[in-house]
């Protein structure tokens, strides 16, 4: 199956949020009626901290294109220090997918309160157009997994 | 209303205007206020107005000091100095032949031109 | 085998408009596991409710989702629900279709497609979603008030009146905060130590309030209901128990070069001093930065005079801890630095004068006994002039950018009385807004201007220079008019921004509450919960939480303390269910687990493990306490051998919605 990457291509992007920032977040932009791409799906997890990267490399084997990670900005987290775990462990999984050769613009982590409903939406709208640019995801992609 | 000049001093200036909350501090601490017929806080709204040709064709933007006291005073950070600079500009670049071209400059320069000349020059008319 | 129940909801046309409902009904109905799939108008109302209750009976569903706002919202209701008619709470997933799905994509096809996904996604969670139990954990019936001043006090007193215990820790030698320097209080214009000090006393007189003064909070552990509190208690070298309060020794001190903070550096105190006549506790302190004893072992002379034998050189820092089921806070806040505000001469001139000051200047009690006099020559000022909003409302990198919101009237307060006391004074008071939103506060400003003839002047004061002839040249705009004027004041007095004290951060990550950029505490909401933390059993108390007047502060020092009296009312508190929990058998006991947990819930436990052999092996293996745990996650990740998960938000359960999603 050939994809066209420039016009048709609908990427699949995975957003973890936390529940007390990002998700609240991602509430107020819906509330504010602020639109991004339907691509984004976002599952809510208690804590930035709480991702795995093993969830992030499971999302690219499973046919993900692009996976963000929201949570509190530095010093507001809700547990104290979640996201300052959360940025070390992406900080290293990334330059590991670097050395892979996953292209750096797939993945991405970003702080977002409670109140930045906008700057969700704006993020959201920003990282699916840079995943478009990249096109499909082979790379990690495992297909055994895909879809027949 | 002239929104071309009005661009043309923001981004020159590279102030944003909207910040003024018009407290009148520039002009409490303006040297030269009795000088000008426009003073700072008023450079500041009119060119949110864009009322620009106003201030090119009045004196008060020769008798600004560019002291900067304003400019370090102003609790928003608003940089009126900047403005009268930027309207001074425009002022210069409406009587034309005003721009340098970068490949004109180097036959322009002498050993005998003083550096803040050349920096002045730059800033004035590269902008 | 699983048996689901999904729930669409029309949220009348919020989610019906852009998203297909019948269809996403009609597609979920065919996912593994699913065995009813309805949608309805409006699932949260009690016919949705009921809708959803009698499903569970009708199919004996052993896990439900429902399709529609976002959890934040409704999660709890449908939680309730579902126990109600014996579903276990935590087998109910939502997938928000609302606020992520419908009121953010304006096509009806791809927000169909959507919410499909997202659907499916609560479905596969659902599959391994396990019947959670919340425990409990007790409440200690005691509450901590950290700050004495009027909000303190205040809550104190509230929570007191209620029955339960409350330890109040001042880092000061008395309670009573900044009230206690605040002459007269707007708009009433009654004097602030009258209003406050019947206060003080009633709290020294409440035997369920025990005041800690000259005290700090030094460490902070457990969590809601239960935390455990250690209060360092400050050598004060006087015996609290024994000193009478008589004040002799503070009239003996030979050490009197000491400037009186209470009267802000205006006037000298001695080394050992009671800072006013009301203090409460009424007991002596010796400044051990000055006390010629302390310092070069010469001296003695309070110990020689003091009849009670209360003063001990030996005092030392005392640490006392103790349990408490709610933590109130209520820091309060200072006026900033004015060094960096060079233009108004503050260091340079004694004349110019910030408001807390000016405060002290014209009280009684103040050091020039409640006649206004000029520092510098203590001589009377004709011409007075007011600078508002210093340090307030400015850009990040000159001042605060917030306002600091009582400036305006404590200013027209100042004007008023000034002129009625001193009619030959002109008052002159530069502002750039006048702010007075409140009961009585606009009239208070306009008698200022009208009856009491102060010259207010919309501009603001660019500079003050200190003169020669001790008169000092204020150059500030008169923008109504469009003029530059020059005053020759006597007085300069600058309405200093507020901000929160210095001690509140250091508190704040004691607690783990949170802060915003300016170090004012954040509540819980800003609207709905204005006096609750986010932390759990911390609450908010007066001006550390943003700048606030003294009828603003002490209403919510009551709501505060009603909504501790709530807290400390109850026996126990449940708990979140979903915390982590260790796999004994997958743990190897490496601490990494321990090392990230911020709350110190988890604990290594030496267990006995049958090895296949038939012998016994003693193994060290993590253990976490449900009642700790606030169910970050952080420990799930830094678990090398994956024994650690979390109840709710389990690995296979996201690992399941991500396949979900990208499937």
């Amino acid at each position: 199956m050939q994809v066209n990457e420039n016009k048709d291509f609908e990427p699949v992007i995975v957003a973890f949020c936390c529940n007390w920032c990002s998700y609240a977040g991602a509430d107020l932009s819906g509330t504010n009626r602020l639109n991004y791409p339907a691509n984004v799906k976002i599952i809510r997890v208690p804590c930035s901290c709480r991702v795995n990267p093993m969830f992030i490399l499971r999302a690219f084997q499973k046919g993900a294109d692009g996976v963000i990670l929201c949570g509190c900005h530095p010093g507001d987290c809700h547990y104290t220090s979640g996201n300052y775990y959360a940025r070390r462990r992406m900080t290293l999984l990334f330059s590991m997918l670097d050395f892979l050769g996953i292209e750096r613009d797939r993945t991405r982590v970003e702080w977002v309160s409670a109140a930045e409903g906008a700057k969700f939406a704006a993020t959201m709208n920003e990282f699916v157009e840079s995943v478009k640019k990249l096109g499909k995801n082979r790379r990690l992609e495992d297909l055994r997994c895909r879809k027949q | 209303m002239d929104n071309k000049l009005k661009e043309q001093v923001l981004r020159s200036s590279q102030v944003n205007v909207l910040k003024c909350m018009r407290c009148g501090k520039c002009s409490g601490t303006c040297p030269s206020y009795d000088e000008m017929e426009y003073h700072p806080h008023q450079f500041v709204y009119m060119v949110e107005k864009g009322d620009i040709e106003k201030l090119m064709n009045s004196k008060s933007i020769y008798k600004c000091l560019t002291c900067f006291a304003c400019v370090d005073r102003c609790p928003r950070d608003v940089q009126p100095a900047k403005i009268v600079e930027a309207v001074r500009l425009a002022a210069i670049r409406q009587q034309g032949n005003n721009h340098l071209i970068p490949d004109q400059i180097p036959s322009m320069l002498d050993e005998e031109l003083p550096q803040q000349a050349i920096v002045t020059a730059f800033r004035k008319y590269t902008k | 085998m699983q048996r689901i129940g999904v729930f669409v909801c029309h949220c009348g046309t919020n989610i019906a408009a852009t998203v297909d409902v019948k269809a996403v009904a009609e597609a979920l109905q065919h996912e593994p596991g699913v065995v009813i799939s309805k949608e309805y108008q409006y699932m949260c109302s009690e016919a949705g409710q009921n809708l959803v209750k009698d499903a569970i009976k009708e199919y004996n569903l052993s896990g439900i989702v429902i399709c529609s706002c976002s959890p934040r919202m409704h999660e709890n209701t449908f939680r309730k629900a579902a126990a109600s008619v014996g579903l276990n709470p935590y087998l109910v997933e939502v997938a928000n279709i609302r606020e992520q799905c419908s009121w953010i994509h304006k096509d009806m096809e791809e927000a169909t497609e959507k919410a499909i996904i997202l659907g499916r996604a609560a479905i596969a969670k659902v599959h391994l979603n396990a019947p959670l139990t919340a425990g409990e954990s007790p409440v200690a019936k005691r509450a901590l008030v950290i700050g004495g001043g009027i909000a303190g006090i205040q809550t104190a007193l509230d929570i007191a009146d209620a029955g339960f215990d409350v330890d109040i820790v001042e880092k000061e030698p008395t309670i009573g905060g900044k009230m206690t320097q605040i002459d007269k209080t707007f708009p009433t214009l009654d004097c602030a130590a009258c209003i406050l000090t019947p206060k003080m006393v009633e709290c020294s007189q409440n035997e369920k309030i025990h005041i800690h003064s000259y005290s700090e909070v030094s460490d902070v552990k457990g969590f809601v209901g239960n935390f455990t509190v250690t209060i360092k208690k400050k050598a004060r070298f006087v015996d609290e128990t024994k000193c009478t309060g008589c004040g002799l020794c503070t009239e003996k001190c030979p050490q009197k070069k000491v400037p009186n903070l209470f009267n802000l550096g205006l006037d000298y105190r001695r080394a050992i001093y009671i800072p006013f006549a009301q203090a409460v506790p009424k007991v002596a302190t010796i400044d051990a930065d000055y006390c010629n004893m302390l310092k070069n072992g010469k001296c003695g002379v309070c110990a020689k005079v003091c009849s009670a034998g209360a003063i001990n050189y030996e005092q030392k820092d005392e640490y006392i801890e103790q349990k408490y089921g709610a933590i109130i806070v209520a820091t309060g806040y200072n006026p900033i630095k004015l060094d960096k505000y060079d233009e108004f001469a503050y260091s340079q001139c004694p004349d110019v004068v910030t408001s807390l000051e000016l405060e002290r200047l014209m009280n009684a009690a103040g050091p020039n006994g409640g006649t206004l006099l000029r520092p510098s020559d203590k001589s009377h000022p004709h011409t007075i002039v007011f600078v508002q909003c210093v340090g307030s409302r400015c850009d990040d990198s000159k001042g605060k950018p917030y306002c600091s919101k009582i400036c305006c009237m404590y200013t027209a307060k100042h004007a008023m009385l000034i002129r009625e006391k001193y009619p030959d004074t002109d008052v002159y008071v530069f502002y750039i807004d006048v702010r007075t939103p409140g009961k009585n506060f606009d009239e208070f400003y306009r008698r200022a201007v009208e009856q009491y003839g102060v010259h207010y002047i919309k501009g603001m004061v660019g500079k003050v220079t200190p003169k020669s002839d001790g008169k000092i040249d204020v150059q500030a705009s008169d923008l109504l008019s469009n003029e530059q004027l020059h005053i020759d004041a006597d007085m300069v007095v600058l309405a200093t921004a507020i901000e929160p004290d210095k001690t509140a951060r250091p508190l704040a990550t004691m607690l783990t509450a949170s802060m915003d950029t300016n170090d004012f505490f954040t509540e819980a909401h800003a609207k709905l919960r204005p006096v609750e933390s986010p932390t759990a059993g911390i609450f908010l108390s007066g001006a550390c939480q943003g700048p606030k007047d003294i009828p603003e502060t002490v209403a919510q020092a009551g709501a505060a303390a009603s909504k501790a009296i709530g807290l400390l009312c109850k026996d126990s508190i449940t708990c979140n269910p979903c915390v982590a929990h260790s796999d004994e058998l997958m743990c190897n006991g490496c601490s990494s687990c321990e090392k990230v947990c911020p709350y110190g819930a988890i604990t290594y436990l030496d267990k006995e493990f049958r090895m296949p052999d038939r012998t016994t092996k003693i193994r060290r293996v993590a253990s976490v306490n449900p009642a700790v745990c606030q169910g970050c996650g952080a420990c799930t990740v830094a678990c090398p051998s994956g024994a650690m998960d979390l109840n709710g938000f389990s690995n296979s359960q996201i690992m399941a919605e991500v396949d979900a999603i990208c499937k």
